[in-house]
């Protein structure tokens, strides 16, 4: 393949993936204030959290102050982004596959940062190639922590997709996609350790790729087919996994944050303006207690009573 | 069934599944033996050849069979119809933006499964597994909505047929969900089962004008018709709290007067008003610590401000709506300072929580659930208490709507810690409770073999927890009290316990917290709690 195309492909997954962030977290901000949906524990409650409770145990409470702990919420996301608690305790059998397929891919992500660096370094002139100081460490570094997320994230695949093909639980809801991902992210992995263990100066070539993806480049040459395949691989998953379900690794804030934490009271009236807009939607649902048909507003389907209205005109 | 149970859902020739009663989860002594295990009522002939009976042969809501194909192929477009508008702002804004991410994010992993007691008390039965239900909509949504829906949905979203087959078990499918979002809370992602259980409702009933009975004709309709779901009209009931204003004179040797729409009070209190007609002691024992307390307060006797119910918490959004503010107009009407739900789960949840973005202005009046005022009274030392009085094995049922959907925990037990010597906890407890079973209007229906159902699969795991958590003595002879601070799961109670004779085989009576806080009144006569009223 052409250095110039493997580059054009890499910026056009790296761009899919940006804007596939982008544009789906607009359409979900876009969408309307919804009607309160909290479930509790909710983390920001403060010392409340540790059991569930919320600031409506408060006698009065829309005359007290009202106290969001940051922290609180720290203390549930971390553990669970880093480590999937909610799986650690509820599916205990499903996480021996689950973290280590994700925990895998954070280190890939941290590894990629780490080549950044290095490129970045080696663009201001420093000798990449020497062992000892700060460069010897980035280098040991980036290669430890790359292969310990190629390989976790390999495991995991396997796992995952054994599971998917054997499990009676699993077998109704799986679906060709879900066998293609996991081989999908497999094969990228493989390609990974293939150049980490099999080819020479593996993170040399990698960092050198990633250099001229910063320099714009176009012309570098990947160095050697087990690289190109690799880069290809990688480039394309970039790209593929925001567009599918799997788009859960940024939506999920907004699950949290807007949905099951989203306990904000309108006691204040903060709220108002947006609900007015809403109540002046037309609406068309067609059941008989409602027979809108696009007419009326939902201020009026609200505040109207059909069956008043059918026992007075009797 | 399990391997092919999305290709089976459509298929009309033979029920999509059966629930046999030797597969059920077993529950603890006396319950356990081949003798106790209770008989299904069968559905008789006229009820299969008259509604949609081939989903687990039950009846939740009861779909009339279309007469026609024409009929059925019109019932499939009005669901696709209102499947669009479920994903449309002006419809659906209330829920748009947690059903759209519920919709597309789900991994699959089922972790789901084993927090729904419902699943696990059918013996792990694949139609009941909380995720089922969303995946059968899910798979409709991407090949009917999404663009290219057609061509690569089976691919990667799964197979899917529609026909009115489909449509029929889906919407009895969402009846066979408490709406407990015990699944939510354990869900990696934050895809939450229940919430698409809920909009599957709203789209028949909204759509399709397709319910069950009891929750809309004889529920939110007749509460906005005559003022309650009871039936009772405004002067129906006055007379009856006048009558239970004597009956608590009598009772407790304390005289009450329960007031009625005065002006300025401090707390509009609105009480489910089955309590009135099912649990008048309840009504009787606010009324005294209420007026022990020295608190102003009130009734309103205006159109459904005298019913706390909000049905269309589980089925209608504008059912849903046209209470809420019913209920805060005649709040505002009075001038008073909160609204004051009593001992209802869903009526707090609906009116103090989801109304919360219905109400603008001045109808956005402060709304409390009774647990925190009862907590300020009993734990300020307003009342003159005896515990001794309550010296029996007492447990404390947990409502869905107040716990993990209000985060109403600790008012109602640091008032068992005081009052009850022998109190205990279920297992789990709290945000992590299992529901009654009778949540979701479960509770108020029982038409064809829905209570079999009922107590048979959605209210097994709560008997299991209510007989461990008086294990150390089931003997008919020791009394203990099943603390149950909800109209809606106290319905529950007295048809499950009654159906499993519990109170003749291990003497549990289920009831309120606030009898619970008369029993123990210094004020008033002993005895206030009567065990004959199991």
């Amino acid at each position: 393949m052409s250095p110039t195309i493997l580059h054009l492909i890499s910026y056009a997954c790296v761009v899919v993936l940006i804007l596939a962030m982008v544009i789906k977290s607009k359409k979900i901000l876009s969408f309307p204030l919804h009607l309160r949906w909290e479930l509790y524990p909710v983390a920001h409650e403060g010392k409340k959290a540790s059991y569930g409770g919320s600031f409506m145990e408060e006698v009065d409470w829309w005359t007290k102050p009202r106290h969001s702990s940051m922290i609180g919420e720290l203390k549930v996301m971390i553990p669970e982004i880093l480590f999937l608690k909610a799986l650690w305790e509820s599916n205990r059998s499903h996480w021996v596959s689950s973290f280590p397929f994700h925990f895998g891919l954070y280190l890939l992500v941290f590894t990629i940062v780490l080549f950044i660096v290095g490129a970045v370094m080696a663009m201001a002139g420093v000798d990449m190639a020497a062992e000892a100081g700060f460069t010897g460490v980035l280098n040991s570094a980036t290669g430890i922590i790359g292969v310990a997320g190629l390989i976790l994230t390999a495991l995991g695949s396997i796992g995952l997709l054994l599971r998917r093909l054997t499990d009676r639980e699993y077998a109704p809801y799986t679906t060709g996609a879900d066998i293609f991902n996991l081989v999908f992210f497999l094969a990228a992995m493989l390609a990974g350790l293939y150049v980490a263990f099999l080819t020479e100066s593996g993170i040399a070539a990698t960092r050198g790729y990633i250099q001229s993806l910063i320099t714009f480049d176009l012309g570098a040459q990947a160095a050697g087919t087990p690289v190109v395949v690799m880069v290809l691989l990688f480039s394309l998953l970039t790209a593929y996994v925001p567009l599918t379900h799997m788009s859960h690794f940024f939506t999920k804030y907004f699950m949290y944050h807007h949905v099951r934490w989203d306990d904000s009271p309108n006691n204040d009236g903060k709220a108002d303006e947006k609900i007015m807009e809403y109540l002046n939607y037309k609406v068309s649902w067609d059941a008989p207690h409602i027979n809108s048909k696009g007419k009326k507003t939902w201020a009026e389907v609200a505040t109207e009573n059909p069956f008043q209205e059918k026992e007075e005109t009797k | 069934m399990s391997k092919n149970i999305f290709k089976n859902f459509s298929d009309p020739s033979k029920p999509l599944g059966h629930v046999d009663p030797k597969d059920l989860m077993p529950l603890p002594a006396p319950y356990d033996t081949d003798e106790a295990r209770k008989v299904w009522k069968e559905l008789n002939g006229s009820a299969r050849e008259k509604f949609e009976t081939n989903l687990d042969d039950t009846i939740g809501i009861g779909i009339p069979k279309p007469e026609s194909k024409e009929e059925e192929q019109e019932l499939v477009r009005k669901f696709l119809s209102g499947l669009e508008k479920l994903f449309t702002k002006e419809n659906n804004w209330t829920f748009l933006q947690p059903l759209t991410l519920s919709m597309e994010h789900c991994a699959k992993c089922q972790t789901c499964s084993d927090a729904c007691h419902i699943y696990e008390a059918s013996g792990r039965n694949e139609m009941y597994r909380p995720s089922c239900r969303s995946e059968v909509l899910r798979r409709i949504y991407f090949k009917y909505l999404k663009p290219g829906g057609k061509f690569f949905s089976k691919w990667q979203h799964g197979a899917i047929e529609l026909n009115w087959t489909t449509v029929a078990r889906l919407a009895e499918l969402s009846y066979r969900c408490n709406l407990c979002r015990r699944c939510a809370q354990t869900c990696p992602i934050g895809v939450d089962n229940g919430l698409i259980g809920h909009e599957i409702r709203k789209l028949f009933s909204q759509e399709m004008g397709i319910s069950a009975k009891e929750i809309h004709e004889d529920g939110s309709a007749l509460q906005l018709k005559v003022g309650s779901s009871t039936g009772m009209n405004d002067l129906v009931v006055k007379d009856n709290i006048d009558f239970i204003d004597e009956d608590m004179e009598d009772m407790t040797g304390i005289k009450v007067e329960t007031p009625w729409d005065k002006a300025d009070a401090d707390v509009l209190l609105i009480h489910n008003a089955g309590e009135i007609l099912a649990w008048p002691e309840n009504p009787g024992a606010f009324a005294i610590i209420l007026e022990a307390a020295g608190i102003k307060w009130t009734l309103s006797s205006e159109l459904a401000a005298y019913d706390g119910i909000n049905y269309g918490l589980w089925y209608d959004d504008a059912q849903l709506a046209r209470v809420a503010i019913k209920h805060a107009q005649a709040a505002k009407n009075l001038g008073v300072k909160k609204i004051v739900i009593g001992e209802c789960g869903h009526a707090n949840k609906a009116l103090t929580v989801i109304a919360d973005r219905v109400l603008t202005g001045d109808l956005n009046v402060p709304r409390e659930n009774a647990m925190t005022l009862l907590d300020d009274i009993v734990t300020s030392g307003r009342l003159k208490l005896d515990p001794s009085r309550n010296d029996f094995p007492v447990t404390l049922h947990d409502p869905c709507n107040m716990v993990r959907l209000q985060g109403v925990v600790e008012p109602q037990r640091r008032i068992l810690r005081k009052i009850c010597p022998q109190f205990r906890e279920m297992y789990p407890h709290g945000v992590d409770n299992y529901c009654c079973g009778g949540g979701s209007g479960f509770a108020i229906m029982s038409r064809h073999n829905f209570t079999d159902w009922r107590f048979n699969v959605a209210g097994r795991k709560k008997m299991q927890q209510i007989l461990d958590a008086f294990s150390d003595d089931l003997s008919p002879e020791t009394k203990k009290y099943l603390c149950a601070p909800c109209s809606n799961c106290k319905g529950q109670f007295r048809d499950m316990l009654s159906y499993y004779d519990a109170w003749e085989k291990c003497g549990i009576l289920y009831g309120g917290l606030v009898e619970l806080i008369v029993n123990c009144m210094e004020d008033a006569k002993p005895g206030f709690i009567e065990w004959e009223w199991h």
